[in-house]
């Protein structure tokens, strides 16, 4: 089998054809490589080519450095949480409008602007239908944490005369929390309400907290860390019978399960692209219109999505979002079904292999595709280092930078030790049976491997009680 | 009329797997692959010739978009792209 690669770069000589030739080898598939040459260079300089057997055959020395190093492939992507690769069909959907259809929606003198604009209304629809929505209730933003900024510090701030309190979770991602944190800087009253073990909220405490001043409850419908559904229904109706605005951050529920704000009586919703296999870039925010959300907007300018966020749409990125809520929406059964059997499969195969296996969150209200597993007496780092060809996390990705264990399992009421041995597992549209295989093969072989060097496991094998134990200083 | 359409939607189908093993990602291929055979297989018992068209249509305008997506995979900058694990 031939393959031939087009090299972009233009070979002067044949000392730039061979460090070309060197490049190609870290993108080769070893597969390919077997029988026949490997590849052509084109050349782009007539006077001095290079000669095609000099070429040939040190492709040949290529190939054979090249099957050994086996272990410079890209890992398995079991991190679905963190982000999705983007659906061929939303890229299909996309390029158009990179390319040709490029007029700015907003522009209404002329076609181009036109076919943009009724490119981003259609996306506007898409994301509507997803949710059950009216398509005038949907705004532009670019991502989910904007749209959660608008949301809390825009509803705040409306309604700053006559209401002053805010309340959310300790479980919030930290763009809600961060928004609270000014909030509270402004003036404004805010409560953490804290979660059960299990990760769900305590509807009665929600109830009491509740004060005849709080503008606005911010609860997210699937958490990113553990997985945990919370019961949205309930809270919406608690909050449309208490007069309270009710926001919800549904960034990782959009699109996995079905969602209707009409049935749930949501008031404000945040929608991220990159979630659901779209673009990165761009999210959504929905506002209902009745009863009628005020919003104080966070980026002012001339007007556009009704006022709510100024600021030119951008058509391919808001055509992409469309399609991908599309594609979800058609695609949720098969998918669900898929990862839910996956996740089970994920599981049952590494708790029955390994004991002191924890998994955080409650078992049955979650979504399926967000595993989040703690593994007694093993070090989290560690594990994900040992695990180093298949792309997990331990904790969401905003936080993985600092040292200290996830805030979200220290308000579950995760032991300090086992909220540091927390790894998530992200199953998601194009996640494999085999990829599973895989990781749980790989996961169950070096937790084994770590717990063999772990005085504290040796500890725990002679019986001994680790948490009767004072551990003395120096 | 039955087996002509039967003929039809057979070619369509291996056409399709033909070109969804064409990506040159593991995730991709193996995702198209998977969902095309279960679409076919889900609707292996469709009578009513209306809604058969109706997803014949798809099946092709699937085909075509398999077609355009693995010729703009293949042809990202051989150099800057990654590769994938089990190829």
């Amino acid at each position: 089998m031939l393959f031939v690669y087009h090299c972009r770069h233009p070979c002067a000589d044949l000392s730039s054809c061979q460090y070309v030739l060197r490049l190609l080898k870290y993108s080769l598939p070893a597969s390919v490589l077997t029988k026949s040459l490997g590849c052509l260079c084109h050349c782009s300089t007539g006077s001095t080519g290079c000669s095609l057997s000099t070429a040939s055959s040190i492709s040949v020395k290529l190939i054979k450095s090249r099957e050994l190093e086996r272990d410079e492939l890209r890992p398995l992507y079991m991190d679905f949480q963190a982000t999705t690769p983007m659906d061929p069909r939303v890229l299909d959907a996309m390029l158009p409008y990179q390319v040709n259809y490029y007029g700015n929606p907003h522009s209404r003198t002329h076609a181009y602007g036109w076919e943009s604009e009724s490119a981003m209304e259609k996306a506007r629809k898409q994301v509507a239908d997803l949710i059950g929505a009216d398509p005038r209730e949907i705004v532009f933003t670019s991502g989910a944490t904007e749209s959660n900024n608008m949301s809390i510090k825009g509803v705040a701030r409306f309604y700053k005369a006559k209401k002053n309190h805010i309340v959310t979770t300790q479980t919030e991602h930290k763009c809600v929390l961060d928004s609270c944190r000014i909030m509270e800087a402004e003036g404004f009253d805010v409560t953490y309400l804290p979660v059960k073990n299990n990760g769900l909220i305590d509807l009665k405490q929600l109830e009491e907290t509740i004060r005849p001043d709080t503008s606005l409850v911010s609860i997210m419908t699937i958490n990113n860390e553990i997985g945990v559904k919370q019961p949205i229904k309930e809270i919406g109706h608690l909050c449309r019978s208490k007069n309270v605005f009710f926001h919800t951050d549904a960034a990782q529920a959009v699109g996995k399960i079905p969602i209707n704000v009409s049935e749930w009586k949501v008031d404000l919703m945040s929608i991220s692209g990159h979630k659901i296999y779209g673009p990165k870039g761009v999210g959504a925010l929905y506002v209902r219109r009745r009863p009628r959300v005020r919003i104080e907007p966070l980026q002012n300018g001339g007007g556009q999505e009704r006022g709510l966020r100024s600021g030119t749409v951008p058509t391919p990125l808001a055509v992409g979002l469309g399609a991908a809520c599309e594609i979800a929406q058609q695609e949720l059964e098969y998918d669900h079904k898929r990862v839910t059997v996956l996740a089970n499969r994920l599981v049952q195969k590494i708790m029955s292999e390994i004991p002191d296996v924890v998994m955080n969150g409650d078992p049955d209200q979650r979504y399926q595709g967000c595993v989040n597993l703690s593994f007694a007496y093993v070090e989290g780092e560690s594990l994900l280092m040992a695990l180093k060809d298949v792309a997990l996390s331990s904790g969401s990705a905003c936080t993985s930078a600092s040292l200290e264990p996830s805030y979200v399992l220290r308000a579950i009421g995760a032991d300090e030790d086992l909220a540091h041995s927390s790894i998530r597992f992200g199953i998601g549209r194009f996640t494999t049976e085999e990829e599973v295989d895989y990781t749980v093969e790989k996961c169950i072989q070096q937790v084994k491997r770590l717990r063999e060097m772990s005085p504290l496991w040796e500890m725990v094998q002679e019986g001994i009680d680790i948490k009767s134990i004072k551990w003395t200083q120096h | 009329m039955a087996a002509s359409s039967g003929e039809h939607v057979l070619s369509l189908y291996r056409l399709l797997l033909k070109e969804s093993k064409k990506f040159p990602s593991y995730n991709y291929r193996t995702y198209a692959l998977r969902r095309v055979r279960d679409a076919f297989r889900e609707n292996r018992t469709v009578e009513d010739p209306k809604v058969v068209e109706e997803l014949l249509n798809r099946a092709r305008d699937s085909l075509a978009l398999i077609q355009r997506q693995v010729l703009v995979q293949k042809n990202i900058d051989v150099v800057t792209c990654g590769f994938c694990r089990v190829c």
